[in-house]
């Protein structure tokens, strides 16, 4: 859809031409951002080809203000160009619906403009209720949040109805948003990994590698490989613990009071586990630019003890469960995403390995110590339904064990040397670069820039935000008791969505 | 059917917090402790310059500091290690902001008492059974994690006759976490406000308490102190199981004697020394349960 009749220049039509080309050509999406530059504003587009990330580029003067929107032939955007617009005032010609997304400016209020370094007082937003899109006899709509029933963080969802099936769903995400970009602005190096930490706190592990793989690339760094190691625990630890947390938001939405115990005392021994580790349940502090805080702080051998005492049991409460009738029938033909409609959206983690799209970060671009532990391929699944997306995630539990035992041997090595736990660099950085990594729920990318070691614009772009497009696309077979099983085989995070 | 066996395998997991004093152990980040050793005054000032919360202070060449704001970085202690170390307490959630400020004046005391007793009397009535509404207003996602973890096996808060209510109309205790971002202060304000009488609000993680790390931009407050009546502080990034329960117990004045006063924790010395002389690779739920306090 060109923007006829409009101002944008010749260049800004070729980026949106050279984005959409090379993903008809078979790159993935991965993400669309703006960073604030001198009289204008610097759009990034992040593809993934093959093994290799690369960005496509281009500034948008700001008396231009607009840009030709890539959401009609590639939906995976349309997020995207919903946050930039919240962000930057800048329009998307022909997106189609470009309602407030992560923040609902009231009038006249200024944008947030991550990237120019200025910042900005407290907005004002506009938080009034939306109209009704559907229109028909009996239809009515239903608010689940942003107070949810339970112990959830806030979202809102509009479920448009009349009666049983869902054939409308709206999702208000801004509730939860912090402005963490703009935090990151003016922070040190350092100081940014404690940041990334808590940008999505259940995947703290992911975020800090993330954040510390862009550092470490701008300073041209490797980290030792120990360092690798103990990364690979943290991160294949916090996986089972986000999975496990998906399963038994499964087995409470079903009732599986048997099945809810035994799995929520799994997730805490491991939570217990990674505190023995290290002091923090969530692994925070361990990963910093460079590599790690230093040695685990248990011992091979009581190391995998522990993870004898988790996997055993385990696993055999979730093959049970998976053999359990009443709750396989609550997930099969559930929340179905066909595989075409998953690459449409490119969509990533467990979401889009149940719906045949199989790349993992962790193999395709291998970082910390991945390319040095063997891993066992993952069997393509196409159903594309809750089932499918839980099957993922009991054989990446399965799956991280294995990692971790071999991190472990292979640490235990490593460190009958001395090793290094960091690289040393200088931090006064300038320049910037990407940093990814696998976490529990799909690719997590940060890009930074940096100015002589201070941080100038932070993007992170967790998988739930990618994810969580492609929600309301889920429902079109399903009914309203199908909600929350819906919504757990996503396993998303809201902070990471709106942060 | 299969499922009966299952339940039963294990025995009892839970903890007996807080009949027994519970833990994670040594090693473990439970809160940062202000020893009195000296360090030497530029290293302590390097301290409070490295803080990327601002939780440090020097008061009278004495370094201070706020666990409302300390997010468990351990900066501080790399620099300088003599004053500032991690301890394994969590018992640390306090009645009044100023009571997490450490090493605490002793005047302050008298104050926390006082907020005490008089809490103590406004929820006389939730002593039996106290239900819990929880809202996030903002937080890393990790804050509900811990609050959901309370219903496992090995914290059941049940047992101790604390419930979670979908209602707030149902609830007599707000958990509130998060930074109060612009979104949440409404839905955040009108939970609070069609809860009944006698209620008590517990913000729960130093998002909560001070902002943290991550509040005070455009979008979000600097806690949510300035939004709510706050009535207990539970500090951590994000706070603990056992942090939470420590505060929800403190909050209905169901702590035993001893356990009360959680800026000094009281119980260290017997947990470290169970654990310690716990035979064999204990495992990581079982409670010290043969040594007392």
């Amino acid at each position: 859809m060109t923007a006829d009749g409009v101002r944008v220049s010749p260049a800004v039509r070729a980026f949106s031409e050279d984005v959409l080309g090379r993903v008809a050509s078979g790159a993935r999406f991965c993400e669309l951002f703006a960073s604030a530059e001198a009289g204008g504003a610097r759009l990034v587009a992040v593809l993934a080809d093959g093994g290799a990330l690369d960005s496509e580029t281009v500034v948008v003067p700001d008396e231009e203000g607009q840009f030709p929107s890539l959401t009609p032939r590639l939906p995976a955007a349309a997020w995207y160009e919903r946050e930039i617009h919240d962000l930057f005032g800048m329009e998307p010609v022909g997106h189609g619906r470009l309602d407030p997304l992560i923040l609902p400016l009231a009038a006249g209020s200024p944008r947030p403009r991550p990237g120019s370094g200025k910042p900005l007082d407290p907005v004002e937003i506009d938080v009034s209720p939306l109209p009704a899109h559907l229109r028909g006899e009996g239809v009515f709509t239903i608010p689940y949040g942003p107070v949810r029933s339970g112990v959830f963080e806030s979202i809102e969802y509009l479920v448009e109805t009349p009666g049983e099936d869902i054939p409308h769903l709206r999702t208000r995400v801004f509730h939860k948003h912090r402005g963490v970009e703009i935090r990151f602005e003016g922070m040190d190096v350092e100081a940014g990994a404690l940041l990334a930490e808590r940008c999505e706190g259940v995947a703290s592990v992911a975020h800090a590698i993330a954040y510390c793989g862009a550092i470490e690339r701008l300073a041209g760094v490797e980290v030792p490989e120990a360092a690798g190691l103990v990364r690979v625990i943290h991160a294949e630890l916090e996986r089972v613990a986000n999975h496990l947390e998906s399963v038994i938001r499964h087995a409470e939405a079903a009732g599986q009071a048997v099945a809810y115990a035994r799995l929520t005392l799994h997730k805490e021994r491991v939570q217990r586990l990674r505190a023995r580790l290290c002091g923090s349940r969530f692994g925070r502090g361990v990963v910093i630019p460079g590599g790690v805080s230093g040695a685990p702080q248990l011992g091979a051998g009581d190391l995998f003890a522990a993870i004898d005492q988790i996997d055993g049991p385990a696993r055999g409460d979730l093959r049970l469960l998976m053999a359990t009738p009443s709750f396989v029938d609550r997930l099969r033909g559930t929340g179905v995403i066909p595989p075409e409609l998953a690459q449409q959206y490119a969509a990533i983690g467990p979401v889009g390995r149940g719906s045949g799209q199989m790349e993992d970060v962790r193999f395709a671009r291998p970082y910390a110590a991945y390319g040095r532990l063997g891993h066992q391929l993952l069997e393509p699944r196409l159903e594309g339904d809750a089932l499918a997306r839980q099957r993922v995630r009991l054989d990446e539990i399965a799956g991280a064990f294995h990692l971790i035992r071999q991190a472990v041997d292979r640490l235990d090595q490593v460190t009958r040397g001395a090793p290094g736990w960091t690289v040393p660099f200088d931090i006064s950085l300038s320049g910037q670069a990407l940093g990814w990594a696998e976490a529990p729920q799909g690719e997590v990318l940060y890009y930074v820039a940096s100015e002589e070691g201070r941080l100038v614009r932070v993007k992170p772009r967790s998988a739930s935000f990618h994810n969580l497009g492609l929600f309301h696309a889920a429902f079109p077979k399903d009914v309203l008791t199908d909600f929350a099983f819906i919504e757990a085989s996503f396993g998303l995070s809201i902070a990471g969505v709106a942060s | 059917m299969p499922w009966i066996p299952r339940g039963l395998r294990e025995g009892i997991v839970t903890s007996r917090y807080p009949r027994r004093p519970d833990g994670y152990g040594e090693g473990f980040r439970g809160t940062m402790v202000v020893h009195s050793g000296r360090d030497g005054d530029h290293r302590i000032a390097l301290a409070a310059e490295v803080c990327p919360t601002e939780a440090i202070s020097i008061e009278h060449g004495q370094p201070r500091l706020d666990r409302g704001r300390c997010i468990l970085c351990g900066r501080c202690a790399e620099v300088c290690p003599q004053v500032f170390g991690f301890d394994p307490s969590f018992e640390t959630s306090a009645v009044r902001r100023e009571a997490l400020v450490v090493p605490d004046e002793h005047e302050d005391d008298e104050a926390v008492e006082k907020v005490r007793v008089e809490l103590g009397r406004r929820v006389k009535a939730l002593r039996r059974s106290v239900h819990i509404r929880h809202v996030d207003a903002g937080s890393d996602g990790a804050e509900e994690w811990e609050v959901a973890a309370l219903t496992n096996p090995v914290y059941d808060v049940q047992r101790l006759g604390v419930f979670f209510t979908a209602s707030p109309r149902h609830a007599d205790l707000l958990v509130a976490t998060g930074v109060g971002t612009a979104g949440m202060l409404e839905p955040l304000r009108e939970t609070y406000d069609v809860m009944p009488d006698p209620k008590v609000v517990i913000a729960a993680g130093v998002d909560a308490i001070s902002g943290g790390l991550v509040g005070g931009g455009y979008a979000a407050r600097s806690g949510l102190t300035d939004s709510l009546p706050v009535d207990v502080f539970v500090p951590g990034s994000p706070p603990t199981p056992f942090g939470l329960l420590h505060g929800i117990l403190l909050a209905v004045g169901l702590l035993p004697a001893g356990a009360r006063r959680g800026q000094r924790p009281s119980n260290i010395r017997s947990l470290v020394r169970t654990e310690r002389s716990a035979p064999g690779p204990a495992s990581p739920e079982d409670p010290p349960r043969e040594a007392g306090p």
